[in-house]
């Protein structure tokens, strides 16, 4: 088997949003992280390479610090990773992205059985890159899956959807986005660690993926980024239990009017 | 030029986000001079082209076929591509539910439209449109632009205000594009909201986290939740703690919800939690601990014992209901 793992660098969920002069979110000082979701991504890659056997490939499209990602994939067990990076990619849309992705992923490194994505990047929160790229390659594809299954030929994977869930059978090749709860992710260990420094890590410009920056040409724009306005704290109200309750009851009728 | 509102429907009813969709839809229609289409995609639906009517649309368009009675993200966004190919609109919106999610971006890479996700506000001047999207978690909001002919957005669930309005001829027309081989089938689904809302369309949410001290405290919080009609929510801790399950969490790693009410029992507020519900128009926190960050965002803040707070709570609605 062939198992692709698509990640993303993202700002570590903590991270304090900083808008520069320039509209634009500063990532200056800022801690980096695999997108948690593409963590479920990756270990979902290794643990069905552990089963069935074959080599897991991460793929990521952004800048040189992305390296660390795809080497902290590489320690958790994954086998080669590749890194798309171009100065035309960048502030890359999802369109741009998808269409880099699918051009690594049906050429150079084709031939691949499932590709495992997180279901959305903390950062955009945008859930595009997984189905455009299903799109691009015309492949099956199950999303939010907080259960997967592989097995001849074929990925049962269960999804969340609205108040509840539903079970699919897809025909591999196949497109699978990691939901929390799909599995445990590990911790890269001590000898991972040291291993994934020798493990195969390749660079790739458009170029080399036989692209334009014309091909990857965004079509979606931040024009400018602000900080919501805060939420004030409103009133605290206290007595005893039954004053209080009574009050708020009154305030949600009268004030709020949402009862 | 038009304005097309993909239409979700779940067994032939419409969804709530649906009119949400429209109504936005008519208001930048009017606001940017285009008329005002519904995409109705399904088996059986065609029936449900009048309630649509009632929103102001000019023309629906039916994709009434067998082959998309049970829906897969596959089917559903060949029909949409191969309708905004044909159409070419200004504008399509979706919401941003389970389906619209995936729906929107795989129609998009197909016909090759910009997208974007999860829109709070979506403004027309000059011919063109501003999208904003929180980003980051909610922790800033950006305002985007997608280069045309075609922009698509999809919409967060209960932030658009729903509005009927009149006078629109509401024609109904036939599209009938080839519908792709299906390389999935759906072998189950499973419910599991029961009688309750459903948590991303709820009017009124519920939720509660450690505080509650083990499942049984959850009981409590579905009876409040029964006496005001509300969905249940839950914080990580809880679900972590295995007294919830996972579709109920609230926060960056669960579901992001905009209800009129939100009442947070035995949530401290982390900053986690707050992205999936910071934007709810009335916020209730109900913490024994003064200091408690929920408290900060809270617009009525009770301090005490939840097992005492929630059983007055529930009686005093039932007084006065
Ligand atoms: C990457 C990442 C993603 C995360 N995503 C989410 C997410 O999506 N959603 C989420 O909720 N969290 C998320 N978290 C976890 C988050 O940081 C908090 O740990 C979590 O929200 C805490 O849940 P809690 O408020 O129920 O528990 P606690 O923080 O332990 O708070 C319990 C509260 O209950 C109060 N309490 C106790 N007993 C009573 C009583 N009898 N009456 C009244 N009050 C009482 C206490 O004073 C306390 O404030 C995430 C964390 C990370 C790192
Ligand atoms: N730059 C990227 N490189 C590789 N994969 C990505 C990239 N951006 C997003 N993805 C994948 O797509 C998922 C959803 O991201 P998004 O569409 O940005 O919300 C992520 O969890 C990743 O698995």
């Amino acid at each position: 088997m062939k198992i692709v793992a698509c990640i993303k660098q993202t700002f570590d969920t903590e991270a304090k949003i900083v808008v520069g002069g320039d509209g634009q979110i500063s990532d200056e000082g800022v801690n980096m992280i695999v997108n948690p979701y593409d963590e479920y991504a990756v270990e979902e890659a290794i643990r069905t390479k552990e089963k069935d056997g074959g080599e897991v490939v991460v793929v990521t499209v952004g800048g040189d610090k992305a390296q660390e990602a795809l080497r902290y994939c590489l320690a958790m067990g994954a086998d080669r990773a590749f890194l798309i990076n171009d100065p035309a990619l960048v502030g890359a849309d999802s369109r741009a992205v998808s269409v880099a992705l699918a051009k690594l992923l049906s050429d150079k490194e084709a031939g691949f059985d499932v590709i495992f994505t997180g279901k959305e990047a903390v950062d955009d929160g945008a859930a595009q890159v997984p189905s455009q790229l299903a799109a691009r390659l015309d492949l099956a594809q199950a999303n939010v899956v907080t259960d997967c299954e592989i097995s001849d030929g074929k990925a049962t994977a269960t999804r969340e959807i609205d108040g509840g869930s539903e079970t699919l059978e897809l025909t591999l090749p196949a497109l699978i986005s990691a939901q929390k709860g799909l599995n445990e992710v590990r911790y890269p260990s001590l000898p991972g660690i040291m291993k994934a420094k020798r493990k195969p890590l390749e660079v790739l410009s458009l170029a080399d993926l036989g692209l334009s920056a014309d091909d990857v040409a965004s079509k979606v724009e931040l024009v400018v980024a602000e900080l919501p306005p805060a939420r004030k704290a409103g009133q605290r109200l206290t007595g005893e239990v039954d004053e209080v309750v009574a009050k708020l009851v009154q305030l949600l009728q009268e004030e709020a009017k949402v009862i | 030029m038009s304005i097309v509102v993909c239409v979700e429907q779940r067994d032939q009813n419409l969804r709530k986000i649906t009119f949400e969709a429209l109504s936005e839809g008519k208001r930048l229609a009017v606001a940017s001079g285009k008329t005002l289409k519904a995409l109705l995609i399904g088996s059986g639906v065609a029936h449900l082209a009048d309630e649509l009517k009632k929103y102001g649309v000019d023309e629906i368009a039916v994709v009434d076929n067998e082959a998309l009675a049970v829906y897969t993200v596959e089917s559903y966004a060949a029909v949409l591509a191969a309708y905004i190919v044909h159409e070419t609109p200004a504008l399509v919106l979706l919401g941003h539910s389970a389906i619209g999610k995936e729906l929107a971006p795989r129609a998009a890479a197909k016909a090759d439209c910009g997208l974007v996700s999860d829109c709070i506000e979506v403004s027309s001047a000059d011919g063109d449109y501003l999208f904003k999207h929180p980003i980051y978690a909610g922790k800033a909001i950006g305002s985007f632009k997608v280069a045309g002919p075609t922009r698509m957005a999809t919409l967060r669930p209960n932030v658009f205000p729903i509005e009927e309005s009149e006078g629109a001829a509401g024609a109904v027309v036939d599209f009938a594009p080839e519908i792709p081989a299906a390389k999935v089938t759906v072998t189950g689904s499973e419910m599991s909201s029961g009688d309750r809302p459903e948590l991303t369309e709820a009017d009124i949410i519920c939720s509660g986290g450690r505080g509650l001290g083990g499942s049984e405290g959850f009981k409590l919080i579905e009876d409040l939740a029964d006496a005001l009609g509300a969905a249940v929510g839950s914080s990580r801790a809880a679900v972590d703690a295995g007294w919830r399950e996972h579709a109920a969490q609230v926060g960056q790693t669960g579901k992001v919800v905009s209800p009129n009410l939100y009442v947070a029992a035995g949530i401290s507020g982390a900053i986690q939690h707050l992205a999936g519900m910071g934007s709810s128009k009335f916020i209730v926190g109900i913490n024994k601990d003064e200091e408690a960050n929920i408290f900060n965002v809270a617009d009525y803040g009770i301090e005490g014992d939840l097992n005492k707070v929630i059983p007055a709570l529930i009686e005093k609605l039932k007084e006065v209901q």
